[in-house]
């Protein structure tokens, strides 16, 4: 297949930056879409220009690591997938491919498609924990949960802080990524003693951190390749108006 | 020459951990704060270390190349996690799990090691629920096991096929606890350059901030690696594209041992390679074959769709080959029966690299909504990758490099042969002996980071308590930084033609030409030859675009290739020394009529750790030999 690529680089968090196009003309449909950037790479080497910058590490999709824009979508036009999963054979020759950093205010662009997303793990440093010290916990039979919560609790929990949610949102809003946490531990006996501190900090800190609002558009949902539910969101806000 | 001593406790097995915990001296809580620890590794074993020595009080900083903690390739682990809790009454008990580990791993690992691994694992399931980990429950919504390979007990705790991901999200739960508290500072996108010794003792690390691309140097009372494995040695495998053993080799090189560093798994099952493009290999969870039946056609190149092919005309070679155990057999030998039906061409799809893993029985048997209940997300991420859907016909799959048994020699304290340097997880050799039993690396790294370390450690740091703040100035973080800066010149400045990946290729398809499922003395000899000229290919043909001083990932990636040259020949030399078969190494020459390994426990039941001597000298072999008190040594048989 033959690609033309439009590709976003920025040499830094400063830089402004812009898209450059490349021409890819033996890309193979077998070939993943991150493969397809190292083959760019590659020959940009040995052209001796300088390679474009991506965040990627296990390369099946449960990282959380890669993320970009590409065509419009957050990890492309495939729903329910990480841009590592996502195939060159949903590509046409001949076709035109934009592929972009996220675009969110909390995210500020490192270098080409590399964001910061620091402000996520800050979120969880608030509260996305419970408060229990290596060696007191009790037989873990001992805290019986029913398999629907336990089962629910886990489709919560399966979130990989990729930020798709967020480059999906009109606003920014962190709500999906924040709710998913606050589900898991809602769901769970263990997590309910902590529940209204947590639901507090973790609100405040993704306030304090520049995410926007809900306005209940669900792009986050249908962008989401873990497919968390826009369900968790309505959980956060009954978790946090019980807390206040 | 240094003696190895691996400080194993006195008295009966299931003692010595009790006894040593009663005598194992101790750090008051108000030292505690003023002593310093470096975590590198944020995966379950430095996830775990960092949250339980934070809640003790100790001032722990804690590094990773990801930008998140939570990406630590742990959180790709599928199956499950053991624990001899023996929730269903099936004979399971710590005995049982050890005698297992040390059976699986072909009586190659240490007794005391391997029961105190056993021990602690009831607590790690404990401690992960109390997180609010979600494992599977059953209907009266206590927690639900299944079965994994070189096994009869049903002994595995799981997340769907997310184990990993949830038990690391757990880990990652805890250590945010930490830094809220402060006890923790976190310190991402950061690489390990160097180890720093001061009089002999671990005292520090020189990193690469990745993002600016600053050199900086971080001090600390001790150093603990859980830097994880090197499995991506043969460029394809398992672990995560940026995986690494450098700074694991950095610290063999500053005097650390290497033990084992040959036995390295390769998994049965993943699928294959489908292109020459491809990246990495995706798994697919031994957990599989508690309900997938693996087989290839009982005919030479028998092309027909899997589904067309009867009954009577397929090979269930496993199950053939070892009756007891069928499907569940251990890796190691599971790979060995695949490569051999694939060289023996009656291997599946375009390439003859595969065999099926048919779950059509199961899914007669128990419907689908059970089998996607069990492994729905596997499914899934199969038909993804393949376009193919296993609930409609067998998955194709092939072994592939997954786990390393070998790593960092350490002793009973988890302590390597550097004072204040400790290595914990898959970074360190102590547990699988010659082969890893599946389930069982996530309970060791949790075991390690929350409750063997925390308590080990404090043995070394009571006699730190009058050093006082260790300064960055020292000439030996000057002398540290000046290595790590001229490395990076001398790489800057090659100026050749290729980008490190093409090497790192190269390497990886020798390593598994000569030196993978299995070996023999010719291969060996030869690849020494092929990594030599790849070395030196590298260090006149390498490119990398840009500058040093700012966010440069050629530059990430090649300095990790200069050190797997070192590292694969290390391994190559491991696995020359080695004149037997045991677990994961297989040598040609030493195998049995119907084509079993055969162990030399005469000349090789020992550890092979071994030691730097400097650029361009051999290595040099020390042997701890192995003493096993409570098991009886035999011909390990699954049939
Ligand atoms: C696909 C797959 C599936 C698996 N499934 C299972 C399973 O079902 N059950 C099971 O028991 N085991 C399984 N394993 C094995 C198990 O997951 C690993 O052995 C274990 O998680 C390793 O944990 P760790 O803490 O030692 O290291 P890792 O989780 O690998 O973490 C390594 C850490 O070190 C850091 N690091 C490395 N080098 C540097 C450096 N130079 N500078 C700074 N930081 C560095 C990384 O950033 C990372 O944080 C699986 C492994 C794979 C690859
Ligand atoms: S690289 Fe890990 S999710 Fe894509």
């Amino acid at each position: 297949m033959k690609l033309t690529l439009k590709i976003w680089r920025q040499k830094n968090a400063k830089a402004a930056g812009g898209f450059v196009t490349y021409q890819m003309n033996d890309v193979s449909p077998e070939m993943a879409f991150l493969e397809m950037l190292d083959a760019l790479n590659k020959k940009l080497v040995e052209e001796d220009k300088e390679p474009i910058a991506f965040d990627h590490d296990c390369r099946e999709g449960i990282c959380g690591s890669c993320g970009m824009y590409i065509n419009g979508h957050p990890h492309g036009p495939v729903p329910a997938i990480t841009t590592c999963h996502l195939s060159m054979r949903f590509f046409k020759d001949g076709e035109t491919v934009w592929i972009e950093p996220w675009r969110a205010k909390p995210f500020p662009v490192i270098r080409d498609l590399i964001v910061d997303r620091t402000a996520f793990d800050k979120i969880q440093f608030a509260g996305g924990f419970i408060s229990i010290n290596t060696g007191g916990a009790p037989e873990a039979n001992l805290i019986p949960v029913k398999k629907e919560d336990s089962d629910n609790a886990f489709d919560s929990a399966v979130c990989v802080g990729c930020g798709a949610c967020v480059a999906a949102c009109k606003n920014a809003s962190a709500m999906l990524f924040v709710s998913a946490k606050i589900s898991q531990f809602a769901l769970l006996p263990q997590g309910r003693i902590e529940a209204r501190d947590r639901v507090r900090s973790m609100v405040e800190k993704m306030d304090e951190l520049g995410f926007g609002n809900c306005s209940n558009t669900g792009a986050c949902e249908a962008e989401c390749p873990k497919e968390i539910k826009i369900s968790n969101i309505a959980r956060l806000n009954r978790e946090f108006y019980k807390a206040y | 020459m240094a003696q190895l001593n691996a400080k194993i406790p006195e008295g009966p097995l299931a003692q010595k951990w009790t006894k040593y915990k009663a005598s194992v001296k101790l750090v008051n809580p108000a030292n505690k704060k003023k002593l310093e620890i470096i975590i590198v590794g944020t995966g379950l074993s430095g996830a775990g270390a960092a949250s339980a020595l934070g809640e003790l009080g100790y001032s722990v900083k804690s590094f990773c190349y990801q930008d998140s903690p939570r990406r630590a390739h742990s959180v790709a682990a599928q199956g499950g996690i053991n624990a001899a809790k023996n929730y269903q009454n099936d004979g399971d008990s710590i005995y049982r799990l050890f005698y297992d580990m040390i059976k699986g791993g072909d009586y190659r690992a240490r007794e005391g090691n391997v029961y105190r691994a056993a021990e602690v694992s009831n607590q790690v399931i404990d401690h992960f629920t109390a997180l609010g980990v979600p494992f599977a429950r059953d209907y009266g919504g206590t927690l639900d096991t299944r079965s994994f390979g070189g096994v009869q007990v049903s002994r595995t705790f799981y997340s769907s096929g997310q184990t990993g991901q949830q038990c690391l999200l757990g880990a990652y739960s805890s250590l945010n606890r930490q830094i809220k508290k402060g006890n923790v500072t976190l310190y991402p996108r950061r690489e390990m350059l160097d180890l720093v010794l001061i009089d002999g003792k671990a005292r520090g690390i020189i990193t690469r901030n990745l993002i600016t691309g600053e050199i900086e140097r971080h001090s600390a009372h001790a150093v603990i690696l859980a830097t994880g494995g090197y499995g991506t040695i043969y460029y394809l495998s398992t672990l995560a594209v940026n995986s690494n053993p450098s700074a694991a080799w950095k610290a063999h090189k500053k005097g650390a041992f290497f033990a084992n560093p040959s036995f390295i798994q390769i998994h049965p099952t993943s699928v294959p390679q489908l292109n020459e493009f491809q990246s990495k290999l995706t798994l697919m969870s031994e957990s599989l074959r508690n309900d997938g039946r693996m087989w290839v056609p009982k005919t030479k190149g028998d092309k027909r769709p899997a589904n067309d092919i009867p009954e009577d005309e397929r090979d269930y070679y496993l199950e053939r080959r070892y009756p007891t155990f069928g499907n569940l057999v251990p890796r190691d030998v599971a790979s060995r029966a695949t490569k051999e039906r694939c060289d023996a061409g009656f291997g599946v799809g375009e390439t003859g690299l595969a065999v099926n893993l048919d779950f059509r029985d199961s899914i007669k048997k128990l419907g689908k909504k059970v089998i996607a209940s069990r492994y729905g997300n596997l499914f899934h991420m199969y038909k993804t990758i393949t376009g193919i859907d296993p609930f409609e016909e067998p998955m194709r799959i092939y072994p592939a490099g997954h786990y390393t048994m070998g790593g960092l020699w350490v002793d009973y304290e988890l302590m390597t042969t550097i004072p204040g340097l400790f290595a914990i997880g898959e970074s360190n050799f102590s547990d699988h002996g010659a082969n890893r039993l599946g389930a069982s690396s996530l309970m060791q790294a949790s075991g390690d980071g929350y409750f063997i370390i925390p308590v080990t450690i404090n043995n070394y740091l009571s006699d730190e308590i009058r050093t006082g703040k260790i300064s960055t100035d020292r000439a030996e973080f000057e002398a540290a930084e000046k290595d790590s800066v001229e490395r990076i010149n001398k790489l800057m400045s090659i100026k050749g033609k290729q980008n490190a990946s093409s090497f790192h290729k190269k390497l990886g398809k020798v390593m598994w030409d000569y030196c993978g499922m299995v070996r023999n003395e010719e291969g060996l000899k030869k690849a020494l030859v092929l990594i030599e000229e790849l070395r030196k290919e590298f260090w006149s043909d390498l490119n990398i675009p840009g500058t040093e001083a700012e966010l440069n990932q050629e530059l990430e990636k090649a300095g990790r290739v200069a050190d797997y040259f070192e590292v694969a020949e290390l391994l190559v030399t491991d696995a020359l020394n080695r004149k037997e078969s045991c677990g994961a190494h297989f040598r040609e020459e030493y195998q049995t009529a119907d084509g079993e390994a055969m162990r030399n426990d005469e000349n090789f039941s020992y550890v092979a750790a071994w030691e730097y001597k400097g650029a361009g000298e051999p290595h040099i072999l020390h042997k701890e030999e192995l003493h096993f008190e409570e098991v009886e040594v035999k011909v390990r048989s699954y049939k």
